[in-house]
């Protein structure tokens, strides 16, 4: 059939973000024990409490399993054959941006996030890291007057350790999961935000995920705390090399919201997904957490996951105080040999807490995708309500879609209201489209954006119109 | 019809046409030419192979042409894409429209309208010039303007997707039309809506096929000629009192056109 071989033809659109940059790097060697995280831990001249909660979280990962419930096939993970800690060899201390290795900076003008104070973003403050650390951080000092910090947060546990000390691990415990106790021992960077009380954040922050190195794993942390009545938007982008091998992404983000705070958190994910053979890509297993800890206060995820040879991932709200409210929006998109298993968990606990959850699954090639979400009313909820809709989109007819949402409600004054449904690009859908003289991939597309809408609706907007795109380009031909 | 005198460049050509779908013949020798203003009705048995033609003609990747050929405006047309036949001007009014979730009827037919015009290398029309044109359209019509904010065809009844499907004919004006049972599941009003759509939009440059298998339809547009098939060959061609005679005998002795399988 004509629209098969169509398929075959643009499926190989080649994945842009693909290079690798050579410079010399500082790599600690292989393997992971007690010293490793001495080592990593030295090296960024912690603070003994931090030391120990590394050490108390390795302790607590040698004795945890790796999980298996979410049934997906790869091969067995060798934790002492990943290096933990690699970064780009630069000066000591670096002062400006100006003393960047021009590499590096090259490297993200490349991915789009020019970082110098000529070319930078104008309406977004960037944190780029790159593999283990972070680069650069643009429009620190505009922000500051603000009252803002955005910093890595190496940075931030030397200049606002008491922030650290008393929220780190407070959304995500070091014994959460297994992937969140690996992170909690080797984590080497990520961001810091702190938003002072009353302050709007004057403009969007981001953060830009770089793997760059084949052999070492990426485990990066990122702490919001959003004070009083104060708001944020939050974006991050992932990109790495093509390598034929697997890398480790295990990244937990921990989001703190008080009294009628708000924390928008936007994600676009596009980590190397391996060839169509399924070799390489990233595994990416992250967990993602925000704490609606204060009256009226709101998180909101909304991600837009393509890459990953595996994704394990499910941002959720913990819905403490009285008429929080968390939401989560996603658009998975699985093509090849792909596999995503992702979700939400919304746990309401406060009373008049309201979460809604619009998930859009699509598969496409041999893909797997499954959304796995948890309602849970808590018995002091009352009058809380949850509003779930997962609907999955089949591409060809060799890809999977699965749907597991798990209820548990221990409140009878409240309410859970769960929709899901699944639906096929038909041949005949597209050739209807084409009849009308609509080409073959803007038809796809625009199946497919129609398909997403609400979600895209949720991101910001520069980032809906990236993520529009890259969908019409991960799907070219991925039609049968 | 004036046209018909006149020595002109027929629009569309099938000439011994037969194709098949997974290995099953379908179309066993069709030929039909249609000229400029001339309607044709192509009438008969559920499964005779009619809207198979029309889906052919229009391109569909899963019929295989195994002998004949189809020629639009003189060209052999084997080898475009169903966007360039429907984008040089062929036009198939479906029998059955399909739902399409998500996706807003004002951009589809924007899109599908701007693509016909680039053809015909007349400037692209932007949001709210295309709305102008829709509107006028929509009169043809008689739609509300409150299916154009609807997903295609997402929850409309039968009778309005044929209008919609009407509507598209008008906004790309296309030089020959296949009407797939447009008149089946439409009362007598929407009958005589779409009919005189139907009528307003075609011309003396325009061919029209209509396929059909009553008679009420052609009440309203008089067919110049009108063909019966059976078993995926046209077994009688005539002019509109053939229609009438297949109204009062019904298709029962067509059935002994059908090959033993």
């Amino acid at each position: 059939m004509v629209s098969e071989n169509l398929v075959k033809d643009v499926v190989t659109e080649p994945y842009k973000y693909g290079f690798v940059t050579d410079i010399e790097t500082e790599k600690i060697s292989k393997g992971l024990n007690e010293d490793t995280i001495r080592l990593i831990s030295e090296k960024k001249e912690e603070p003994e409490y931090l030391l120990n909660f590394r050490l108390n979280a390795f302790r607590k990962w040698q004795n945890m399993k790796e999980p298996n419930w979410a049934d997906l096939g790869y091969k067995k993970i060798d934790y002492q054959d990943i290096i933990y800690y690699s970064a780009p060899k630069q000066k000591e201390k670096i002062s400006s941006l100006d003393e960047v290795d021009p590499k590096l900076l090259e490297t993200f003008d490349k991915l789009g996030i020019p970082l110098t104070e000529q070319k930078k973003l104008t309406n977004v403050a960037v944190d780029a890291v790159f593999d283990s650390v972070s680069i650069a951080t643009t429009f620190k000092k505009e922000l500051a007057e603000h009252g803002v910090i955005f910093c890595s947060i190496s940075e931030a546990v030397k200049d606002y350790s008491h922030l650290i000390e008393k929220y780190l691990g407070s959304v995500v415990p070091a014994n959460d999961n297994y992937f969140a106790a690996l992170n909690s021992a080797v984590f080497s960077d990520g961001s810091f935000v702190y938003i002072p009380k009353g302050v709007k954040c004057p403009m969007d922050l981001s953060s830009y995920f770089r793997i760059n190195s084949g052999d070492s794993g990426q485990f990066e942390r990122t702490l919001i705390i959003a004070e009083e009545c104060s708001s944020v938007s939050y974006l991050e982008g992932c990109t790495a090399p093509m390598f034929d091998t697997n890398t480790l992404h295990a990244a937990v983000v921990e989001l703190i919201a008080l009294d009628d705070a708000s924390i928008k958190y936007s994600t676009v994910q596009n980590w190397y997904a391996g060839n169509e053979e399924g070799v390489g890509g990233i595994f990416n297993f992250v967990t993602k957490r925000g704490k609606c800890l204060g009256k009226r206060s709101k998180i909101s995820w909304s991600q837009v996951e393509t890459g990953s040879a595996i994704t394990w991932k499910y941002p959720s709200c913990l819905l403490l105080g009285e008429e929080s409210v968390g939401e989560f929006y996603s658009v998975a998109l699985t093509n090849n040999l792909q596999q995503a298993d992702t979700g939400t968990k919304m746990i309401h606990i406060g009373p008049k807490t309201k979460s809604t959850i619009v998930s859009k699954g699509i598969s496409a090639g041999n893909s797997v995708n499954s959304y796995r979400g948890l309602v849970k009313m808590g018995s002091k909820a009352i009058g809380s309500r949850n509003y779930s809709q997962c609907d999955s989109m089949l591409i060809g007819d060799q890809a999977a879609a699965n749907t597991f949402p798990y209820i548990q409600s221990q409140q009878p004054n409240s309410e859970i209201e769960h929709e899901a449904s699944t639906c096929r690009i038909s041949e005949d859908q597209l050739f209807y489209l084409q009849s009308r003289g609509i080409e073959f991939e803007e038809a796809v597309s625009m199946m497919v954006s129609g398909f997403c809408r609400d979600v895209f609706n949720q991101l910001p907007m520069e980032f809906a119109a990236e993520a529009d795109k890259l969908l019409a380009l991960k799907l070219e031909g991925s039609v049968g | 019809m004036q046209s018909k005198t006149k020595e002109l460049d027929p629009i569309l050509e099938v000439n011994n046409l037969f194709a098949s779908i997974e290995n099953l013949p379908i179309l066993k020798g069709i030929t039909i030419s249609v000229n400029p203003g001339e309607i044709h009705a192509i009438m008969g048995r559920n499964g005779c192979g009619k809207s198979t033609l029309s889906k052919i003609i229009a391109g569909h990747p899963s019929y295989k042409i195994t002998k004949g050929e189809i020629k639009f405006t003189g060209n052999d047309i084997q080898s475009l894409e169903p966007e360039e036949r429907a984008q040089s001007g062929i036009f198939l009014g479906f029998q059955y429209p399909i739902e399409i979730p998500g996706v807003s009827n004002l951009e589809f037919l924007r899109v599908a309208t701007n693509a016909r015009r680039k053809f015909l290398n007349k400037e692209e029309l932007d949001t709210f010039d295309f709305e102008d044109l829709v509107k006028e359209k929509l009169d043809l019509v008689k739609m509300d303007s409150a299916f154009l904010s609807r997903s295609i065809n997402q929850g409309f009844s039968g009778g309005e997707k044929k209008r919609n499907e009407i509507l598209q004919m008008a906004l790309l004006e296309p030089q020959i039309a296949i009407l797939d049972e447009t008149d089946s599941g439409l009362d007598i009003d929407a009958l005589r809506i779409v009919a005189s759509g139907i009528k307003k939009i075609s011309n003396e440059q325009t061919g029209i096929i209509l396929i059909t298998h009553y008679q009420r339809l052609l009440d309203e547009i008089q067919p110049d000629y009108v063909h019966v098939m059976a078993d995926g060959k046209i077994i009688k061609t005539g002019e509109s009192d053939l229609a009438l005679e297949l109204e009062k005998n019904g298709y029962e002795w067509t059935d002994n056109f059908i090959e033993e399988r």
